[in-house]
Protein backbone atom coordinates (compact mmCIF):
# COMPACT_ATOMS: atom_id res chain seq x y z
CA UNK A 1 0.00 0.00 0.00
CA UNK A 2 1.19 3.45 -0.72
CA UNK A 3 3.91 2.47 -3.15
CA UNK A 4 1.47 1.38 -5.85
CA UNK A 5 1.98 -1.27 -8.47
CA UNK A 6 5.21 0.29 -9.67
CA UNK A 7 7.19 -0.93 -6.70
CA UNK A 8 5.24 -4.13 -6.13
CA UNK A 9 7.68 -6.10 -8.23
CA UNK A 10 10.72 -6.85 -6.08
CA UNK A 11 13.18 -7.06 -8.93
CA UNK A 12 12.49 -3.52 -10.11
CA UNK A 13 15.72 -1.70 -9.50
CA UNK A 14 17.33 1.07 -11.47
CA UNK A 15 18.66 3.14 -8.61
CA UNK A 16 22.31 3.82 -7.82
CA UNK A 17 23.61 1.82 -4.86
CA UNK A 18 26.48 2.62 -2.56
CA UNK A 19 29.30 0.09 -2.43
CA UNK A 20 31.26 1.55 0.50
CA UNK A 21 31.65 4.95 2.08
CA UNK A 22 34.64 6.86 3.35
CA UNK A 23 35.18 10.19 5.05
CA UNK A 24 36.93 12.98 3.20
CA UNK A 25 37.41 16.38 4.89
CA UNK A 26 34.57 15.61 7.28
CA UNK A 27 32.18 14.65 4.48
CA UNK A 28 30.87 11.14 4.01
CA UNK A 29 31.56 10.21 0.40
CA UNK A 30 30.05 7.15 -1.23
CA UNK A 31 31.72 4.91 -3.74
CA UNK A 32 28.69 3.88 -5.81
CA UNK A 33 27.84 1.43 -8.56
CA UNK A 34 28.26 4.28 -11.07
CA UNK A 35 31.92 4.49 -10.15
CA UNK A 36 32.29 0.76 -10.67
CA UNK A 37 30.67 1.00 -14.10
CA UNK A 38 32.83 4.00 -15.04
CA UNK A 39 35.92 2.05 -13.96
CA UNK A 40 34.88 -0.88 -16.14
CA UNK A 41 34.28 1.45 -19.11
CA UNK A 42 37.68 3.10 -18.48
CA UNK A 43 39.42 -0.27 -18.33
CA UNK A 44 37.83 -1.32 -21.62
CA UNK A 45 38.83 2.01 -23.18
CA UNK A 46 42.40 1.80 -21.91
CA UNK A 47 42.71 -1.79 -23.09
CA UNK A 48 41.44 -0.80 -26.51
CA UNK A 49 43.81 2.18 -26.70
CA UNK A 50 46.82 0.09 -25.68
CA UNK A 51 45.93 -2.57 -28.22
CA UNK A 52 45.47 0.12 -30.88
CA UNK A 53 48.83 1.68 -29.98
CA UNK A 54 50.64 -1.64 -30.24
CA UNK A 55 48.93 -2.41 -33.54
CA UNK A 56 49.68 1.00 -35.04
CA UNK A 57 53.35 0.72 -34.05
CA UNK A 58 53.63 -2.30 -36.28
CA UNK A 59 51.24 -0.91 -38.89
CA UNK A 60 51.37 -2.70 -42.20
CA UNK A 61 50.71 -1.41 -45.71
CA UNK A 62 47.78 -3.77 -46.12
CA UNK A 63 45.84 -3.34 -42.85
CA UNK A 64 44.69 -6.31 -40.84
CA UNK A 65 41.29 -6.53 -39.21
CA UNK A 66 42.05 -4.63 -36.01
CA UNK A 67 44.15 -2.00 -37.75
CA UNK A 68 41.30 -1.50 -40.20
CA UNK A 69 38.84 -0.93 -37.35
CA UNK A 70 41.14 1.56 -35.63
CA UNK A 71 41.77 3.47 -38.85
CA UNK A 72 38.02 3.52 -39.54
CA UNK A 73 37.24 4.99 -36.11
CA UNK A 74 39.98 7.61 -36.31
CA UNK A 75 38.99 8.63 -39.84
CA UNK A 76 35.33 8.89 -38.88
CA UNK A 77 36.08 11.06 -35.83
CA UNK A 78 38.53 13.19 -37.82
CA UNK A 79 35.97 13.80 -40.54
CA UNK A 80 33.23 14.66 -38.06
CA UNK A 81 35.40 17.08 -36.09
CA UNK A 82 37.00 18.60 -39.18
CA UNK A 83 33.65 19.24 -40.83
CA UNK A 84 32.24 20.96 -37.76
CA UNK A 85 35.16 22.91 -36.33
CA UNK A 86 37.06 23.79 -39.48
CA UNK A 87 40.36 25.52 -38.63
CA UNK A 88 40.02 24.82 -34.89
CA UNK A 89 39.74 21.06 -35.38
CA UNK A 90 43.39 20.07 -34.66
CA UNK A 91 43.33 21.58 -31.16
CA UNK A 92 40.18 19.82 -29.96
CA UNK A 93 40.49 16.54 -31.85
CA UNK A 94 41.89 14.64 -28.86
CA UNK A 95 39.31 15.81 -26.35
CA UNK A 96 36.25 15.41 -28.60
CA UNK A 97 37.41 11.98 -29.79
CA UNK A 98 37.95 10.81 -26.23
CA UNK A 99 34.58 11.94 -24.91
CA UNK A 100 32.89 10.54 -28.01
CA UNK A 101 34.28 7.07 -27.35
CA UNK A 102 33.66 7.38 -23.61
CA UNK A 103 30.00 8.45 -23.91
CA UNK A 104 29.34 5.88 -26.63
CA UNK A 105 30.82 3.05 -24.56
CA UNK A 106 28.95 4.26 -21.47
CA UNK A 107 25.64 4.37 -23.31
CA UNK A 108 25.95 0.94 -24.85
CA UNK A 109 27.27 -0.62 -21.64
CA UNK A 110 23.59 -1.20 -20.76
CA UNK A 111 23.71 -4.01 -23.30
CA UNK A 112 26.25 -5.84 -21.16
CA UNK A 113 24.20 -5.66 -17.98
CA UNK A 114 25.88 -2.63 -16.45
CA UNK A 115 23.95 0.39 -15.24
CA UNK A 116 25.03 2.99 -17.81
CA UNK A 117 27.32 5.52 -16.06
CA UNK A 118 25.71 8.32 -18.07
CA UNK A 119 22.42 7.55 -16.28
CA UNK A 120 24.00 9.21 -13.24
CA UNK A 121 23.69 13.00 -13.23
CA UNK A 122 27.14 13.32 -11.68
CA UNK A 123 28.82 11.92 -14.78
CA UNK A 124 26.97 14.00 -17.33
CA UNK A 125 27.20 17.17 -15.25
CA UNK A 126 30.97 16.72 -15.06
CA UNK A 127 31.06 16.49 -18.85
CA UNK A 128 28.86 19.58 -19.06
CA UNK A 129 31.18 21.52 -16.76
CA UNK A 130 34.20 20.58 -18.87
CA UNK A 131 32.36 21.92 -21.93
CA UNK A 132 31.48 25.12 -20.02
CA UNK A 133 35.10 25.61 -19.00
CA UNK A 134 36.31 25.03 -22.56
CA UNK A 135 33.78 27.51 -23.96
CA UNK A 136 34.68 30.30 -21.56
CA UNK A 137 38.45 29.68 -21.56
CA UNK A 138 38.45 29.94 -25.35
CA UNK A 139 36.12 32.92 -25.30
CA UNK A 140 38.47 34.88 -23.03
CA UNK A 141 41.50 33.68 -24.98
CA UNK A 142 40.28 34.57 -28.45
CA UNK A 143 37.78 37.38 -27.99
CA UNK A 144 39.58 39.06 -25.05
CA UNK A 145 37.69 40.75 -22.22
CA UNK A 146 36.34 43.44 -24.54
CA UNK A 147 34.80 40.94 -26.89
CA UNK A 148 33.25 38.98 -24.03
CA UNK A 149 31.63 42.11 -22.60
CA UNK A 150 30.42 43.10 -26.04
CA UNK A 151 28.97 39.61 -26.46
CA UNK A 152 27.15 39.88 -23.14
CA UNK A 153 25.55 43.21 -24.07
CA UNK A 154 24.53 41.81 -27.42
CA UNK A 155 21.46 43.71 -28.56
CA UNK A 156 21.45 46.22 -25.70
CA UNK A 157 23.24 46.33 -22.33
CA UNK A 158 19.91 45.66 -20.56
CA UNK A 159 20.02 42.19 -22.10
CA UNK A 160 23.11 41.18 -20.07
CA UNK A 161 21.34 39.23 -17.27
CA UNK A 162 19.47 37.14 -19.80
CA UNK A 163 22.70 36.44 -21.70
CA UNK A 164 24.40 35.36 -18.45
CA UNK A 165 21.51 33.01 -17.64
CA UNK A 166 21.77 31.67 -21.18
CA UNK A 167 25.50 31.01 -20.68
CA UNK A 168 24.85 29.06 -17.51
CA UNK A 169 21.97 27.15 -19.09
CA UNK A 170 24.31 25.61 -21.67
CA UNK A 171 26.04 22.98 -19.45
CA UNK A 172 22.80 22.26 -17.57
CA UNK A 173 20.78 21.58 -20.70
CA UNK A 174 23.65 19.65 -22.32
CA UNK A 175 24.04 17.35 -19.34
CA UNK A 176 20.32 16.98 -18.60
CA UNK A 177 19.64 15.98 -22.21
CA UNK A 178 22.16 13.15 -22.14
CA UNK A 179 21.19 12.08 -18.61
CA UNK A 180 17.43 12.04 -19.20
CA UNK A 181 17.73 10.16 -22.48
CA UNK A 182 19.84 7.38 -21.03
CA UNK A 183 17.78 7.28 -17.81
CA UNK A 184 14.49 7.03 -19.72
CA UNK A 185 15.84 4.07 -21.69
CA UNK A 186 17.08 2.44 -18.49
CA UNK A 187 13.76 2.94 -16.69
CA UNK A 188 11.78 1.67 -19.66
CA UNK A 189 13.77 -1.55 -20.03
CA UNK A 190 13.76 -2.10 -16.24
CA UNK A 191 9.98 -1.69 -16.12
CA UNK A 192 9.53 -4.15 -18.96
CA UNK A 193 11.79 -6.73 -17.31
CA UNK A 194 10.35 -6.16 -13.85
CA UNK A 195 6.64 -6.12 -14.64
CA UNK A 196 6.53 -8.58 -17.54
CA UNK A 197 9.16 -10.90 -16.09
CA UNK A 198 7.74 -14.13 -17.45
CA UNK A 199 6.87 -13.03 -20.97
CA UNK A 200 9.76 -10.65 -21.56
CA UNK A 201 11.80 -13.27 -23.32
CA UNK A 202 13.32 -12.36 -26.69
CA UNK A 203 11.43 -9.34 -27.95
CA UNK A 204 13.03 -6.84 -25.47
CA UNK A 205 16.10 -7.11 -27.74
CA UNK A 206 14.31 -4.63 -30.02
CA UNK A 207 14.01 -2.22 -27.09
CA UNK A 208 17.71 -2.60 -26.36
CA UNK A 209 18.56 -1.89 -29.99
CA UNK A 210 16.51 1.29 -29.86
CA UNK A 211 17.32 2.59 -26.37
CA UNK A 212 20.91 1.46 -25.96
CA UNK A 213 22.32 1.46 -29.47
CA UNK A 214 20.29 3.96 -31.52
CA UNK A 215 19.43 6.47 -28.81
CA UNK A 216 22.87 6.16 -27.22
CA UNK A 217 24.67 6.78 -30.49
CA UNK A 218 22.41 9.72 -31.38
CA UNK A 219 22.89 11.33 -27.98
CA UNK A 220 26.66 10.84 -28.16
CA UNK A 221 26.69 12.50 -31.56
CA UNK A 222 24.49 15.34 -30.31
CA UNK A 223 26.62 15.97 -27.20
CA UNK A 224 29.85 16.08 -29.19
CA UNK A 225 28.27 18.13 -31.98
CA UNK A 226 26.91 20.75 -29.59
CA UNK A 227 30.20 20.90 -27.67
CA UNK A 228 32.08 21.45 -30.93
CA UNK A 229 29.62 24.08 -32.12
CA UNK A 230 29.78 26.04 -28.89
CA UNK A 231 33.56 25.83 -28.61
CA UNK A 232 34.24 26.83 -32.21
CA UNK A 233 31.70 29.60 -31.77
CA UNK A 234 33.67 30.85 -28.75
CA UNK A 235 36.94 30.68 -30.71
CA UNK A 236 35.63 32.79 -33.57
CA UNK A 237 36.37 36.48 -33.30
CA UNK A 238 34.15 38.78 -35.26
CA UNK B 1 -3.93 21.16 7.52
CA UNK B 2 -2.02 17.94 7.36
CA UNK B 3 -2.52 15.23 4.78
CA UNK B 4 -1.47 11.67 5.20
CA UNK B 5 1.32 10.21 3.14
CA UNK B 6 -0.86 8.21 0.77
CA UNK B 7 -2.81 11.29 -0.26
CA UNK B 8 0.42 13.10 -1.13
CA UNK B 9 1.72 10.08 -3.04
CA UNK B 10 -1.51 9.92 -5.03
CA UNK B 11 -1.32 13.60 -5.87
CA UNK B 12 2.35 13.13 -6.84
CA UNK B 13 1.29 10.39 -9.25
CA UNK B 14 -1.32 12.70 -10.81
CA UNK B 15 1.31 15.42 -11.05
CA UNK B 16 3.71 12.99 -12.71
CA UNK B 17 1.04 12.11 -15.23
CA UNK B 18 0.42 15.78 -15.96
CA UNK B 19 4.16 16.46 -16.25
CA UNK B 20 4.68 13.96 -19.07
CA UNK B 21 2.03 15.78 -21.14
CA UNK B 22 5.11 17.85 -22.03
CA UNK B 23 5.84 15.02 -24.47
CA UNK B 24 3.25 16.38 -26.90
CA UNK B 25 5.39 19.35 -27.91
CA UNK B 26 8.56 17.47 -28.89
CA UNK B 27 6.41 14.89 -30.70
CA UNK B 28 4.87 17.54 -32.91
CA UNK B 29 8.19 19.32 -33.34
CA UNK B 30 10.11 16.20 -34.30
CA UNK B 31 7.38 15.24 -36.73
CA UNK B 32 7.57 18.63 -38.42
CA UNK B 33 11.37 18.37 -38.60
CA UNK B 34 11.19 14.86 -40.09
CA UNK B 35 8.56 15.98 -42.61
CA UNK B 36 10.66 18.89 -43.80
CA UNK B 37 13.74 16.66 -43.96
CA UNK B 38 11.79 14.18 -46.12
CA UNK B 39 10.77 17.01 -48.41
CA UNK B 40 14.38 18.22 -48.61
CA UNK B 41 15.64 14.74 -49.50
CA UNK B 42 12.90 14.52 -52.15
CA UNK B 43 14.08 17.76 -53.72
CA UNK B 44 17.79 16.98 -53.49
CA UNK B 45 18.50 13.26 -52.98
CA UNK B 46 22.26 13.84 -53.19
CA UNK B 47 22.29 15.67 -49.84
CA UNK B 48 20.62 12.81 -47.99
CA UNK B 49 23.36 12.21 -45.38
CA UNK B 50 23.77 15.90 -44.57
CA UNK B 51 20.02 16.38 -44.25
CA UNK B 52 19.69 13.31 -42.05
CA UNK B 53 22.43 14.34 -39.62
CA UNK B 54 21.08 17.89 -39.38
CA UNK B 55 17.58 16.53 -38.78
CA UNK B 56 18.76 14.18 -36.04
CA UNK B 57 20.69 16.98 -34.31
CA UNK B 58 17.70 19.31 -34.40
CA UNK B 59 15.34 16.62 -33.21
CA UNK B 60 17.57 15.70 -30.31
CA UNK B 61 17.71 19.34 -29.24
CA UNK B 62 13.94 19.70 -29.59
CA UNK B 63 13.51 16.60 -27.44
CA UNK B 64 14.96 18.39 -24.41
CA UNK B 65 11.73 20.02 -23.25
CA UNK B 66 9.95 16.69 -23.25
CA UNK B 67 12.79 15.20 -21.25
CA UNK B 68 12.44 17.95 -18.66
CA UNK B 69 8.81 16.87 -18.20
CA UNK B 70 9.95 13.28 -17.87
CA UNK B 71 12.52 14.29 -15.26
CA UNK B 72 9.85 16.09 -13.20
CA UNK B 73 7.68 12.98 -13.37
CA UNK B 74 10.58 10.77 -12.26
CA UNK B 75 11.40 13.10 -9.38
CA UNK B 76 7.78 13.09 -8.22
CA UNK B 77 7.52 9.30 -8.44
CA UNK B 78 10.85 8.09 -7.12
CA UNK B 79 12.47 10.87 -5.10
CA UNK B 80 9.12 11.90 -3.53
CA UNK B 81 10.14 15.47 -2.60
CA UNK B 82 6.74 16.34 -1.15
CA UNK B 83 6.34 13.47 1.31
Amino acid sequence: MGQGILLSADNLDFMIHGVFSYTLFGQTVWFTTSHVCILIVFLVMIGFFIAARITMKHATEVPGTFQNIVELIVEMLDNMIGNTMGQWAPRFRNYIGTIFIFILLSNISGLFGLRPPTADYGTTFALGIITFTLIHYNKFKHQKVKGVIRGLCDPWPIWAPINIIGDFAVPVSLSLRLFANVLSGLVMTTLIYGLLGKIALIWPAALHVYFDLFSGAIQTYVFCMLTMTYVSDACTTE
Amino acid sequence: MDFNENFILGCSAIGAGLAVIAGIGPGVGQGIAAGHAAAAVGRNPGAKSDVTSTMLLGQAVAETTGLYGLLIAMLLLFVKPLV
